[in-house]
């Protein structure tokens, strides 16, 4: 066992990455000189040199689809994108290119590449450095997206994206970046098609991902200190979503709050919603329950900004309302 | 120093002076201000860049437009914005420009035709395109003037205006405030071509690169180039060479460069730099340079007690402002 952050946990993630492929390089944007916007890179160029820790210009396009063309080509890229509000200047590649080119292609040419990005508020940085949009990627036919919550995971998905013939997208919360723990000094890859029970429960199940993980176990705490056992279910994948999981847990708990930063209103948390319509209808004691981020753009006072976010006290009402 | 100066009087170099000098103290304040968290998120101080903003705001008037950066506290003041408004936005209260809502990187106001602070980079310049497209159209002889830093030049975005500028001869002020790094980024690290002023003349735009140290030779070109637009002549480019001597943001060890490399920039500090010209001049007496400091502290010390009083929005109008109160 180490102590370790999930910053550190990235880091040893690509390093790993690096080591055990030569058709593994990184390219994005101060990913080498500077560090790494949020140091997730920092000492990878006097590791692996430049040719493999490539700092970009600032051409969000122009890199993601160099990186399209490598990946189908030989290599193995890992993109990093500084933030989900910059990989917009790079949609085009994204959806347009990376999803479609093995369809288009009749299946001739895949796109073996990993983009990573950081997501998510909480660091007072205004509407144009705030917004969770994974729930928009996973909207997409031929992505993959991930949201590693945890250390190990972090430390162990990046290993499996890579090895996936498709384009993997992986958002990492920007306020995960900093958080401690202890991870198995022979932590590795890990899959990334099932979703996680983190804590069991049998009165309501909390599902949720990525930033907000934190969030719901500690309503699950809270809660518990109520008599009312949460079960939180991170889904770890946000295309494909595993139902299967989803629903086992709803088969137990007949209730159901989805907590996510995104906003509500055209969402990941309206497809879960929708998929437990359809497959848990009868099973439900309780309307589904969502706790997400109120119709604004993330506005930069710190109250503001927490109003503005789903937070605990709301994820434990929720819970509480659905409960009865 | 430039042959220009010549033909500026005492009182012109004297505003120029004085509004550096607001600028600077300004965001020294705003510096110290983070530090005991008055201020949040990212603070892109334009510590050793003041020249530009203010020699070009200087050569616009009250009708043309302005669309900034993130980097753009002294852009703002410059351009005439309240101090008062300005730093109560750094610290998000209701009475900031923008209502709080944007902070530090997302300054707007209407009333001085300033477009605003962008944090995307290059994302600023298709829209500073539309506004100068609308003038044009509307036959108002106004130009908008776009700042952007080098490290836009690489964007997409960038390219696009160009030629659309250049092509639809759209009165526009490009002004590329080319300090050498994006973030950690050196230019030659980022650009086949480092000549940023190179790329305008790729589209057959007219274009100029100027010593962005001083605010003289700045205000010069900028006056040139405007008078250019005016003319009808269609776009003109402006590159300003100069330096942040602070960090990035406030989180930035600096791993990209050597203490050595800043400190050279900053013996040609602009603001010394004219002071010492002046003086030498005969133009500025020490009581002069008193009364200016003077004057910026007590502003300064205006705008902080203004924002240590001013509100924080109640949590209730959270939604507000999202879309336009009574639908059309
Ligand atoms: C599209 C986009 N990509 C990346 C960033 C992150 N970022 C913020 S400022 C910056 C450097 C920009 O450098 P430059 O344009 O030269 O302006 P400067 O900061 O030097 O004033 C970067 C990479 C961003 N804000 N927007």
């Amino acid at each position: 066992m180490s102590e370790i952050t999930y910053r550190e946990a990235c880091r040893e993630a690509i390093r790993d990455a690096l080591k055990r492929d030569p058709r593994v390089f990184l390219m994005g944007e101060d990913v080498g000189h500077y560090g790494g916007c949020y140091a997730v890179s920092k000492g990878l160029l006097d590791e692996f040199g430049p040719e493999r820790i490539r700092d970009t210009p600032l051409s969000e396009s122009g890199f993601t689809g160099l990186g399209i063309g490598a990946a189908m080509n030989g290599m193995r890229p890992i993109v990093e994108i500084m933030t989900v509000n910059f990989a917009l200047l790079a949609l085009d590649q994204i959806v347009n290119n990376a999803a479609t080119i093995r369809h288009m292609s009749g299946g001739q040419f895949g796109v073996p590449l990993v983009i990573r990005m950081a997501t998510g508020a909480g660091r007072q940085l205004a509407a144009q450095h705030s917004h969770s949009l994974e729930g928009w990627f996973a909207h997409i036919p031929g992505l993959k997206i991930l949201a590693p919550a945890t250390l190990e995971d972090a430390r162990g998905m990046l290993w499996t994206a890579l090895e996936d013939p498709d384009p993997v997208l992986i958002f990492e919360h920007v306020m995960l970046y900093g958080v401690a723990g202890t991870l198995a000094a022979d932590a590795g890859p890990v899959p990334i098609d099932k979703a996680a029970v983190r804590r069991p429960g049998k009165d309501v199940s909390l599902i949720t991902y990525g930033g907000s993980l934190p969030k719901a176990l500690k309503a699950a705490e809270a809660l518990a200190a109520e008599k009312i056992e949460a079960e939180v279910i991170d889904l770890r994948t946000l295309r494909p979503l595993d139902d299967a999981t989803i629903m086992a847990s709803l088969a137990k708990t007949r209730r159901a709050v989805i907590v996510d930063e995104d906003w509500r209103s055209g969402s990941l948390s309206a497809e879960i919603s929708a998929r437990i319509m359809e497959q848990a209808f009868w099973n439900l004691d309780a309307p589904v329950a969502r706790v997400c981020s109120a119709e604004v753009p993330i506005p930069y006072p710190r109250h503001l900004e927490e109003a503005a976010l789903p937070q605990v006290p709301a994820i434990v009402a929720a819970a509480k309302q659905v409960v009865g | 120093m430039s042959e220009a100066k010549l033909h500026l009087t005492r009182d012109t170099l004297l505003g120029l002076l004085h509004q550096m000098t607001r600028v600077r103290r300004f965001e020294e304040k705003c510096d110290e201000l983070y530090q005991v968290e008055k201020i949040r998120g990212f603070l892109h101080l334009a510590i050793g860049e003041e020249a530009i903003s203010t020699a070009v705001m200087a050569a616009l008037t009250a009708e043309d437009a302005v669309v900034a950066t993130y980097r753009e506290h002294g852009h703002a003041l410059v351009r005439g914005v309240p101090m008062r408004a300005v730093m109560a936005e750094m610290y998000g209260k209701q009475e900031g420009v923008s209502r709080g809502r944007g902070g530090s990187m997302h300054l707007f106001s209407a009333a001085h035709r300033f477009y605003g602070g962008y944090a995307i980079v290059g994302g600023g310049l298709p829209l500073a395109g539309g506004l100068a497209l609308a003038d044009k159209m509307q036959h108002k002889s106004c130009v908008t003037a776009c700042f952007f830093g080098e490290g836009a030049a690489a964007e997409g975005e960038f390219h696009e205006t160009m030629n659309l500028a250049a092509l639809w001869k759209l009165p526009i002020l490009f002004v590329c405030e080319n300090n050498l790094y994006a973030m950690g980024t050196r230019l030659d690290f980022s650009e086949s071509q480092t000549d940023i002023h190179a790329k305008a003349q790729s589209y057959r735009m007219a274009s100029e690169s100027v010593d962005g140290m001083d605010v003289v030779a700045v205000d010069a070109a900028a006056s040139r180039a405007l008078a250019a637009i005016r003319a009808g002549d269609g776009p003109q480019f402006l590159e300003c060479k100069t330096y942040r001597f602070r960090a990035h943001s406030m989180f930035d060890p600096q791993l990209y460069r050597t203490k050595a490399e800043v400190e050279e920039w900053k013996t040609r500090d602009p603001i010394p730099r004219l002071a010492n010209w002046m003086r030498e001049a005969g133009m500025l007496h020490d009581r002069d340079a008193e009364k200016i400091e003077a004057e910026v502290t007590a502003e300064v010390d205006d705008a902080v007690a203004f924002a240590e009083a001013g509100a924080w929005e109640p949590v209730e109008t959270l939604t507000r402002d999202v879309t336009a109160e009574a639908a059309p």
